[in-house]
């Protein structure tokens, strides 16, 4: 920050538009802090009602239990997928961007007004979007493909919330240019950097969303006569895939910001981490094509090529940011004095501290079983014994739940109290609900994954098709039985995790002590200096003359995820070869 | 001794530096792999795979498909299970299988061993063909034929699972293919 920088900063403070907070002394305007708290608010809203429907649905697919009526169950299917994967996400990223853009950058936000009109205007149209699918208007799940029909309005409150959320990321690119012009950052700090390749992958996928969901609105009131549902799934999934991709680049950038605050790592390279950002952000459109592989319309080559020849771009990007991550905790657990072995630094880590097991947890379940299954359930020709079963919603809420949901929930056990300058109501609790919320997640996946192993489908009502014309017992066998007390007792846990998460959020908003020094005894206040150049001159002369591995335990860690890849990979194609039928 | 700044810091102007050797290893395997997995799919299991994703797809009117399944069980019908008719079709003739709200015409009685040309397509909805118990999917949508070339290898019932989301009578929507020798 420059110096004419600096004394703008303090004059705002003086005037009472920003505060300077005793814990990270940054500098916090007024306007962006009760954006922040506004947003972070309504997404822990919409993670608790979407929490209570996953509660629901996971007892109605446990057949012992088979809670909900058909219609019902349906319903709340829809209304699930677009509370978690849209709303909670979504509102918790827009609280991320107004984050990286004023409080780490020091500065004011430019137009705090737009951002409340983009706040409103998704707050309104999601809050619609709930209702109509809860009333049975809008039945069609969270896809919405046509010809399947729902009322127009759900059309045109899912395309309004996309223009809320566009408003949002324009002003972030507007804020940021507006940043560089005043001289107020250079170089972004990689925080910032994330939520910037956020935001670039943003764009394209709202664009993609209002390619499929204005010509289908249209249709809706008659002004079109015919949508195709092939281009419509191409378009839809530019946008469903997106988002998804949205949620794993903040994600990271805030797996970064938690290894920062809980140990005190810093990136092992800077460009390393921001080179993998970028063949993020260059290769992972073509995930589109994931949902498509066994759609008509494409050649087997194109769907092929398309699905591995670029998205293994961005697949190697989450390889480094994979080795990266884990390789900047052991380097700063090594500079405490945990350096003895190979995994000492591992075994001293804070294992108590919400942020870091979150951290843990979720890179590992986001990596090992988030990110092996959907590289697999990639792969064109093992798609056939995957798609549309119920391994496909196992692997996107290890990457989606397991993956981001924790890892959001970890930044908020710091953020939260920050923002809102209470203390944590329930630091017990907090230090065990990333585990509670893990173990669930970890049993509800191996249940749902088996099951889908199994041929189970997924968004399927009853699998036991009682009395129904050529009805079937394939699906009433012991392992589906078993794989179902997994997907059951699993949500329960993962929905007790949640709950004690969404408790202590909501009390500490609500009934947490006033304070201006929110007592967080875990948190690593290096985090928010600037690095001391002079040591790191003096690193830098000294670069290259280590000899030995720097992260020896990381080393062993990604080799061993990279052999069990391997392994499920051949896996998956020995089952393929498997099937009794020659498909050509 | 700390070169990079934290996440939540903006680095210093100079703080390029090159790749530490653990990290070219490492993306250098992560390279290796990705061409392999590459090869893999495009490559290697297209030579020597029996279970290939070679869709052959055709542009169809819905009303047509539907005439086209009518003459093709009116011309193969052997029988009717449960309300819906059976057809035992030669192995070189176009198999056609309809997807509607909620239910698969015909069942289809077919020959261990022979290859069928099997032409799948709604003439509604969006729908999903899931082969059970063998569990082999594929999409069904309106407007477009899904066509594949199949042989069965064992014998036995088979069922078809609709797996796409068609409506409240989604799970009510269950078809059947014989394989006799």
């Amino acid at each position: 920050m420059t110096a004419q920088a600096a004394n703008s900063t303090n004059d705002s403070i003086l005037a009472g538009l920003m505060r300077r907070c005793n814990i990270t002394n940054l500098a916090i305007d007024r306007n962006a802090e009760k954006l922040i708290m506004v947003n972070a608010v309504v997404s822990v809203v919409f993670l608790a009602l979407g929490g209570i429907m996953a509660m629901l649905i996971a007892l109605t697919r446990w057949e012992m239990v088979h809670l909900l009526s058909a219609d019902w169950y349906y319903r709340v299917t829809g209304a699930h997928g677009a509370a978690m994967l849209i709303f909670w996400i979504l509102f918790f990223e827009v609280a991320g961007l107004i984050f990286s853009i004023t409080v780490i950058l020091n500065r004011r936000l430019l137009m705090p007004k737009v951002w409340w009109i983009a706040f409103g205007t998704m707050l309104v149209s999601a809050l619609a979007l709930i209702i109509i699918m809860l009333s049975g208007e809008a039945t069609v799940m969270f896809t919405a493909y046509p010809p399947l029909e729902a009322t127009s309005w759900f059309y045109l409150f899912f395309i309004t919330f996309a223009v809320g959320a566009l408003i949002a990321v324009i002003s972030f690119f507007i804020e940021l240019v507006n940043a560089r012009y005043r001289g107020q950052v250079g170089s972004l700090p990689l925080f910032t950097f994330a939520m910037l390749a956020a935001a670039v992958l943003a764009l394209w996928t709202l664009v993609s969303g209002a390619a499929a969901l204005i010509p289908t609105y249209l249709w809706s009131i008659g002004l079109i006569g015919h949508i195709d549902a092939g281009v419509y799934r191409l378009l839809f999934w530019g946008f469903g895939h997106g988002a998804q991709q949205i949620n794993l680049v903040a994600m990271v950038g805030v797996w970064y910001v938690l290894a920062a605050l809980t140990v005190g790592a810093r990136p092992v390279n800077e460009g390393v981490s921001r080179f993998a950002f970028l063949l993020i952000i260059l290769f992972i459109h073509m995930g589109a094509i994931h949902h498509i592989l066994v759609d008509p319309g494409f050649s087997q080559l194109s769907r092929a090529i398309n699905t591995s020849y670029f998205i293994y771009g961005a697949t190697i990007g989450s390889m480094i940011h994979a080795l990266s991550i884990p390789a900047a905790v052991e380097m700063a657990q090594r500079r405490k004095g945990f350096g003895q072995g190979i995994f000492t630094w591992l075994k001293k880590a804070p294992w108590k501290e919400p942020g870091f097991s979150s951290l843990v947890l979720s890179f590992w379940l986001f990596g090992v079983m988030g990110g092996i299954s959907g590289v697999i359930m990639g792969t064109v020709q093992i798609n056939m014994i995957q798609h549309n079963t119920l391994i496909v919603p196992a692997h996107f809420h290890m990457t989606v739940v397991s993956g981001t949901t924790l890892a959001f929930m970890g930044l908020s056990y710091y953020l939260i109290p920050l923002i809102f300058r209470r203390d944590n109501v329930f630091p017990g609790m907090a230090k065990l609900q990333p585990y509670v919320f893990a173990i669930g997640m970890t049993i509800w996946g191996l249940g749902t994954g088996f099951a889908g192993h199994a041929g189970m489908s997924r968004r399927h009502w009853d699998s036991t098709f009682g009395d129904m014309p050529l009805a079937t017992d394939i699906f009433q066998s012991a392992q589906i039985d078993i794989s179902l007390v997994g997907l059951g007792l699993g949500a329960l846990i993962a929905g007790v995790g949640g709950a004690m998460y969404i408790v202590n959020a909501v009390a500490t908003v609500f009934l947490g002590k006033k304070t201006d020094t929110p007592h967080l005894p875990g948190i690593d206040k290096d985090a928010l200096t600037p690095a001391d150049i002079s040591a790191r001159e003096a690193a830098r002369e000294g670069h290259g003359h280590h000899r030995g591995f720097e992260f020896p335990g990381t080393l062993i860690l990604v080799f061993a995820f990279l052999v069990l890849f391997m392994i499920l990979y051949a896996t998956s194609w020995f089952e393929l070869s498997t099937i009794s039928w020659t498909i050509e | 001794m700390v070169e990079t700044s934290s996440p939540l810091v903006a680095p210093p102007p100079n703080w390029w530096k090159p790749a530490g050797r653990e990290e070219k290893l490492w993306i250098g395997i992560a390279a290796v792999w990705a061409v392999s997995m590459f090869v893999m799919m495009v490559i290697i299991w297209p030579a020597i795979g029996g279970q290939q994703n070679q869709i052959h797809s055709y542009r169809v009117d819905p009303s047509e498909f539907q005439a086209y399944t009518t003459a093709f069980i009116e011309e193969h019908q052997t029988g009717e299970l449960e309300g819906v008719p059976v057809v035992s079709p030669p192995p070189d003739t176009d198999i056609f299988l309809q997807a509607s709200q909620f239910q698969w015409t015909p069942v289809l009685e077919l020959q261990r061993g022979e290859t069928y040309r099997i032409m799948m397509s709604s003439i509604d909805v969006q729908h999903g063909f899931s082969l059970q118990p063998d569990n082999v999917n594929f999409q069904v949508l309106p407007d477009f034929i899904t066509g594949l070339e199949m042989t069965p290898n064992e014998t036995g019932e088979y069922t078809i699972v609709c797996n796409e989301f068609c409506g409240l009578g989604h799970h009510l929507m269950v078809g059947q293919i014989i394989v006799v020798d």
